[in-house]
This record gives C-alpha cells, structure tokens and sequence, in this order.
C-alpha cells in the first residue's frame, strides 16, 4: 500500500474489469488497483458478494469505485453501505475517468483536484 | 394462518411462476434488455427456496431479511438489488406493523431508492406503485395488476439496459414488470391481502 487511496473497477464482464486494470497498471504501477467484474460463475452481471469482499480485501481504507453500467451501480452501492470503509463511487465514464484518476493518483495529486479534473467526465447520475 | 406462513406459500407462488415462465421472460428482456431476466430470477427464487426449507420463522422481519439479502446475492443482474432492497425495506417495516399496504408500500420504497426510478419510465415501478395503491384503497385485484402490466407496453424506457434503446423500447412489455405482476398475483394467490 504505497498511496492511500485504493481504486475498483466493476464491469459486468471480468474481462473489460481486467482489461481496463491492465490499462491502468500501465500508468499507475503504484496505486492499487483490483477488480469485480461479471457475476460468481462468470457469467455476465455484477455480484454484490464480489464486489463487497473485493472492498474489504484493500489495504487502502478510501477506495474510489468506477463501474460500467446501471445495475453494476445498485449493487456497489449496496456494497457500500455495508461496508465500514470509506467508499466513493464515481459517475463517470468508466475507462476515461479510471484512467484519469489512476494517472493523477500516481502523481500524488490531492483528491480533490482529482475529483474537479474528472467531473467534465461525469455521465451517469 | 399465520402472516409469516402465508407469506411464504406466496413465495412459494412466485418461484413457480418464475420458474415456469423463464422463458417468456428471457424472451421480453430479451427484446429491450439483455435477455436474462428470467434465468438470473429463477436461480434467485431457487436459492431463496433453498434457505427457505433450512430455516423456520416466527417472524416476518427475519423472513424478508433472509430472502432480501439471498436475492441480493444470488440474482446478478440489477432485479437483484432491487427486489432484494423490496424485501430489506419491508424486514425493517415488519417490526412496527404487519400490515399488507405498509410492508409493500415500504418495499416500494426500497425499489425507487435502490433504483432511483419514477413511475412512467417502464420499470418494475409501474406496476408496485398502482398495486400498492390499490392495496391501501382495499381494491388490489388480477384486473388492477394487468392493466399496470399492459401500461408498460407503450411507455418508453428512461431507466434501466432498455433505456438505451429509446423509442426502439416502446411497444414491448417491461420484463421487471412481469415478474412483479407474478409477485402481486401470488400475494392474491396466497391470501396474504386478505384481513
């Protein structure tokens, strides 16, 4: 854990979560970045199990989420609230806002200048 | 018969609905959505049930608890969280009233804040809200739960996969929809809206 804060990434396909990891491990080898995508037999969907005990394997007490669509949403907010971590999900374009953070991230940028930086990028409510 | 015992022989009701109807309602998701509507439900239903048959219950705060949070965990795609919010809400509603309209009128609740959706924009909503209307005015009935169902044909989806789709999403019956039209009619069915 060499930055304080931990980044998850939810797709409803493990591939486009892993995927999107790999684009970002590139930028940000410090930052710890993990994945939940798609469901617990691999299917394609979300998992609230997943995604709950994904949040609590950081070491990072402050985690930023990022997900694909809707539903992934529900359940990372279900996840949220029942997590004793501080956990801030971002509505923003899932690849654009992920990578911008993770690069600001790695540059010890303060947060909320992350979070100013990354609002143009806000899609989804 | 007790409130928690009917509750569970309307469970019972609505597994085997969805169960029996997985098909038909793969087909309508698969029309607007991403087609799994009624797989990811009847694995849900089925592990539900599975609980069901290892546990018994005295009360109906425990009951919805254990079916909301099996739903949240088993279902996958976004009926998960909301049905499973639908019975969380209601587990914490049971412990000040077992009242019919109140408990759905809370599941309600948990649906619109999980979801964030309104009334009019093709979701399950459209057919929970005038059901539990029709609930608190004593008058839910098999007519009330169908013409909630069919409004949903010609509305245009603004939440949820179908949205996605525009004006391409009117014209086709919302899968959420059809599953709680199932939900409401085992309540029927079970006797769980009878005084």
């Amino acid at each position: 854990m060499s930055k304080s804060y931990g980044v998850l990434l939810v797709s409803h396909v493990e591939r486009v979560a892993t995927g999107l990891k790999q684009l970002l491990d590139q930028v940000a080898s410090d930052v710890t970045i993990k994945t939940a995508g798609g469901t617990e037999d691999g299917d394609v969907g979300t998992s609230f199990d997943l995604i709950s005990e994904t949040l609590e394997s950081f070491e990072e007490d402050h985690i930023l989420c990022f997900y694909d669509l809707g539903s992934a949403k529900m359940n990372l907010d279900m996840a949220t609230e029942m997590t004793e971590k501080n956990v801030e999900i971002l509505n923003t374009a899932f690849i654009e806002g992920a990578y911008t953070t993770a690069s600001l991230l790695q540059a010890d940028v303060p947060l909320d200048n992350i979070k100013e930086q990354i609002s143009k990028l806000v899609i989804k409510e | 018969m007790a409130q928690t015992e009917k509750w569970i022989k309307s469970f019972e009701h609505f597994s085997k609905k969805i169960t029996d109807e997985k098909s038909f309602l793969n087909e309508l998701d698969s029309a607007i959505g991403d087609g799994d509507h009624g797989s990811n439900l009847t694995r849900g239903v089925a592990a539900v049930n599975e609980k069901l048959e290892q546990q018994s219950y005295d009360n109906l705060s425990d009951l919805f608890k254990d079916i909301g949070m099996v739903l949240v965990s088993k279902v996958g795609g976004a009926s998960g969280p909301l049905y499973g919010s639908a019975f969380i809400s209601m587990a914490k509603q049971s412990k000040e009233s077992d009242d019919i309209s109140s408990l759905l009128s809370s599941g309600l609740d948990g649906i619109t804040k999980r979801g964030k959706a309104e009334t009019g924009e093709k979701t399950m909503v459209d057919v929970w809200a005038p059901a539990v209307d029709a609930l608190k005015e004593g008058t839910l009935d098999q007519s009330v739960i169908d013409s909630a169902l069919e409004s949903t044909k010609d509305m245009k989806a603004t939440k949820g996969r179908a949205s996605y789709l525009g004006d391409r999403s009117i014209g086709h019956i919302d899968p959420g929809a059809q599953s709680s039209a199932y939900f409401f009619e085992s309540l029927l069915e079970a006797g769980v809206t009878d005084e």
